[in-house]
C-alpha cells in the first residue's frame, strides 16, 4: 500500500488522549503542528538574536518576511490595520512553514486537513466579526450595502454581498486544503509509477523515465505553491481586515 | 456543511488507487456501496481509527487537531507578538534611524565642506586682487625710477653732446686759424724757392689773406 497517494493524510495517534469521550490525541498532526511553530519560530527567534546592524543571510531573510507582510498588509487595509499585524505575520509564516515542511518526504502536511484551514479560516473571519461590530457597532453592516448602489437594485445586491461575506471562511480554508491535497496527491500518484514501472523490468524503467521528470518537475511547482497559498491566504486575510477597519469606503 | 459534498467527490479518488481492496470487495459478493468501500480502504490504510471515512474528513480526529492546533498556534502567535514582532521592528526601526542620522551627518558634513570651500574662494580671491595691487604699485614705482633714471641719462648725454660740440667748433676754429699760419710759410717758401730771393713777411701774409677772401 506504500502507492496509496491517500495514506499520507491519515491521521495516527501517538500519544492517545481522551477527555470526556473526545479524543484529543497527540498525532502525527499535532507533532507537524509543533514542528511548524517550532521550526518557524526558531528561526525567527535565532535569526534575529544578534539584532545587527549589517544583517546576517538569516537576519536578512527574518527581516524580508516581517516587511514583506508589514508591506502586504499596509496595502491592504491601510496604517489602522497594522495592529493586526502579529496575527497575519504569524498565519503567513505557521501556513508557509506548514506548507514547506510537507513538501518533505514523508513528513505530514497539516494544511491538507481542512479542519486545520478552517480553524485559520474561522480565526481571520472571527477576528474581523469582533472587531468590526467592536469598533463600528451596527455601523459594520454598511460591509453589506456598497455606497452609490441605486436603492432598488439594494434588493439584489445586499444578499450577494452577504453570501461573498458568508462564503469567505469556506473559501478561504478550502482553497489552501484543497491546493495542498491535489498537489500532494498528484505528486504521489505520479511517484507512484516511477516505482511500479521500475518493477516491469528494463523497459519499465525506461517508461519510468518521463513520470520521473514529471515527479521533478511537480515539486518544483508544488513549493511554488506552497509558497503562493500561504501569500494568498495571508493577503485575503488583509483584505478581509480592511473590510473590518473601513466597512463603508472601498 | 459542505464537508458531505465534497467527500462524496473525493470518495472515488480515494477508492480508485486501492483497486485491489475493491476488487476484494466484490469478491466478497458485496455491492460497492460507499460505506462498504470505505471499510476496506479503511482496513487498507491501517489508519487505526478503523471509520474509514477519507482521512481529512474523518470528523473524529477534528476535536484533537483543533485542540493541538489552539495551543501550538497560539503559543507561535504569542511569541510573534511578544518577542519576534517587536524584536525584527526596533532592528528595522533602529537601522531606519541610524541611516538617516549617517545622512543627517553627511549633508552637515557636506555643508561644512562647502563653507570651506566658499571660504577659500574668497581668501584666495582676496589674496589674488592684494597680489595684483602689489604687482601694479612695484610696476608703477620700477616704471617711475625708470623715467627718472633715462631723463637723468637723456640730460647727461645731451651735456656731454652739447661739450662735444663745443670742442669740436673750438678744435675747427683753431684749426682754421692755423691754416693761415702754414699758407704763409708754405707760400713764403714757395715764392723763396722760385725767386731765390727773400720775400717780406708782410708781403706773403696780405697774399694769403687776399687768397683767403677770393676763395
Amino acid at each position: 500500500m506504500s502507492n496509496d497517494p491517500i495514506h499520507q493524510f491519515v491521521i495516527q495517534k501517538i500519544v492517545p488522549i481522551e477527555i470526556g469521550g473526545m479524543d484529543f490525541s497527540f498525532t502525527n498532526a499535532s507533532l507537524f503542528m509543533v514542528a511548524s511553530a517550532a521550526v518557524a519560530a526558531g528561526f525567527l527567534y535565532f535569526a534575529t538574536s544578534s539584532r545587527s546592524l549589517i544583517p546576517t543571510r538569516a537576519q536578512s531573510v527574518a527581516e524580508m518576511s516581517y516587511e514583506f507582510v508589514a508591506s502586504m498588509l499596509r496595502e491592504g487595509a491601510g496604517s489602522h490595520g497594522m495592529k493586526f499585524f502579529p496575527m497575519v505575520f504569524s498565519l503567513f509564516m505557521f501556513v508557509l512553514t506548514a506548507n514547506l515542511l510537507g513538501m518533505i518526504p514523508y513528513f505530514f502536511t497539516i494544511t491538507s486537513q481542512i479542519i486545520v484551514t478552517f480553524a485559520l479560516a474561522l480565526l481571520v473571519i472571527g477576528t474581523v466579526l469582533v472587531y468590526g461590530f467592536y469598533k463600528h457597532g451596527l455601523h459594520f453592516f454598511q460591509l453589506f450595502v456598497p455606497s452609490g448602489v441605486p436603492p432598488v437594485l439594494l434588493i439584489l445586491v445586499v444578499p450577494i454581498e452577504l453570501i461573498s461575506f458568508l462564503s469567505r471562511p469556506i473559501s478561504l480554508s478550502v482553497r489552501l486544503f484543497a491546493n495542498m491535497l491535489a498537489g500532494h496527491i498528484t505528486l504521489k500518484v505520479f511517484a507512484g509509477f516511477v516505482a511500479s514501472l521500475g518493477t516491469l523490468g528494463a523497459l519499465g524503467v525506461g517508461g519510468a523515465v518521463l513520470p520521473l521528470l514529471m515527479t521533478v518537475a511537480l515539486t518544483g511547482l508544488e513549493f511554488l505553491v506552497a509558497f503562493l497559498q500561504a501569500y494568498v491566504f495571508a493577503v485575503l486575510t488583509c483584505m478581509y481586515l480592511n473590510d473590518a477597519i473601513h466597512p463603508g469606503g472601498h | 456543511m459542505f464537508v458531505t459534498p465534497a467527500y462524496a467527490e473525493e470518495t472515488p479518488a480515494a477508492t480508485a488507487p486501492a483497486g485491489q481492496d475493491a476488487a476484494a470487495t466484490a469478491a466478497h459478493g458485496t455491492t460497492p456501496a460507499a460505506g462498504e468501500t470505505h471499510t476496506e480502504t479503511g482496513v487498507a490504510h491501517e489508519a487505526g481509527h478503523g471509520s474509514g471515512v477519507f482521512p481529512p474528513f474523518d470528523t473524529t480526529t477534528f476535536p484533537s487537531q483543533i485542540l493541538w492546533l489552539v495551543i501550538t498556534f497560539g503559543l507561535f502567535f504569542m511569541l510573534m507578538k511578544k518577542v519576534i514582532v517587536p524584536r525584527v521592528g526596533t532592528i528595522i526601526d533602529n537601522r531606519q534611524d541610524r541611516i538617516s542620522q549617517d545622512l543627517d551627518q553627511a549633508s552637515r558634513l557636506k555643508a561644512e565642506a562647502d563653507a570651506a570651500v566658499e571660504t577659500y574662494e574668497r581668501e584666495l580671491a582676496a589674496a589674488r586682487a592684494k597680489g595684483n595691487e602689489i604687482a601694479s604699485a612695484a610696476r608703477d614705482a620700477a616704471k617711475v625710477k625708470a623715467d627718472a633714471e633715462r631723463a637723468a641719462v637723456e640730460a647727461d648725454v645731451s651735456a656731454k653732446l652739447a661739450a662735444a660740440e663745443a670742442r669740436i667748433a673750438d678744435i675747427k676754429a683753431k684749426a682754421f686759424a692755423d691754416v693761415g699760419t702754414i699758407a704763409e710759410e708754405t707760400a713764403g717758401t714757395v715764392v723763396e724757392q722760385l725767386l731765390g730771393k727773400q720775400v717780406p713777411q708782410g708781403d706773403v701774409a696780405a697774399a694769403v689773406a687776399a687768397a683767403k677772401q677770393e676763395a
